[in-house]
């Protein structure tokens, strides 16, 4: 699956558009982790928990955005867009949308 | 002594948070900007644009997408002078030094990524920031940011 944040894919020719497809997750981290950010955040410096958290959720969401896209029977998923938006304390929602297209 | 010590011990409590908060952080901050230039000259050749680039035919040997991101989080002295900051206004520097670190250190993180795999140039950079973690949804308060960028990154037919 060629993935890409262009409106096209660079090199290749779309034949055909499938429409928008999506994916999102809602993660949180476990309490320990939690607790370290809670430290952390007196000292300062990366939240590297979060970091990585926030990295495997934002793949979880592009993967079923892919799922979907396959489904359709896309080889592509162009001019994709992130949204990170926090629903609870310590959870947040990443969301992944872009356009299914066939390429050459 | 400890007596005096055990009789406030809530304002020394806080007294020590600030020190080290103060102290931790000016440190942190320090060395992750000597890293920060560091890098940027090292990946300085690495094109990198927020516009959709215009390929000729033949032009492009493959595109995918990368993406770097980081979560930062202010010190306990910090965040006590952007309070302050916030009764009389004003620059707040505490939080401009913040924000900046963070996106420049997702940037690298991509433009690392994408020369790990290969890429000669970056198109269509995206940047976008966050608030998350604790602290997120209560009002007044940042907590701790995170800074995400991302963009398609193009391998050329070099002859």
């Amino acid at each position: 699956m060629i993935m890409t944040n262009v409106g096209t894919v660079p090199g290749k020719k779309i034949v055909e558009h499938f429409g928008i497809v999506q994916g999102s997750t809602v993660r949180a981290k476990h309490f320990g982790r939690d607790m370290m950010a809670g430290l952390k955040n007196l000292v300062g410096g990366e939240l590297k928990g979060y970091t990585e958290l926030l990295q495997e959720s934002r793949q979880e969401a592009m993967d079923r955005m892919s799922e979907q896209a396959r489904l359709m029977g896309a080889n592509a998923v162009v001019n994709i867009r992130f949204a990170t938006s926090s629903v609870a304390q310590g959870a947040a929602e990443l969301f992944a949308y872009g356009t299914a297209v066939r390429v050459e | 002594m400890l007596e005096v010590i055990l009789g406030n011990l809530d304002l020394f409590l806080f007294l020590l948070l600030m020190v080290l908060g103060y102290t931790c952080g000016t440190i942190a901050e320090k060395r992750h900007y000597k890293s920060i230039i560091k890098r940027e000259k090292e990946l300085i050749k690495l094109m990198l644009v927020n516009a959709e680039g215009r390929f000729a035919d033949g032009a492009v040997h493959e595109s995918f997408l990368v993406s770097g991101s980081m979560v930062v989080s202010n010190d306990y002295f910090k965040r006590l002078l952007a309070i302050l900051r916030n009764f009389f206004g004003g620059r707040v520097t505490a939080y401009e030094s913040l924000i900046d670190r963070a996106r420049r250190e997702a940037i690298l993180r991509m433009k690392e990524e994408a020369k790990s795999k290969g890429a000669h140039m970056i198109v269509n950079l995206r940047l976008e920031t966050s608030t998350i973690g604790r602290s997120a949804n209560k009002k007044n308060s940042v907590g701790s940011i995170e800074a995400l960028a991302y963009g398609t990154a193009v391998v050329m037919n070099r002859p």
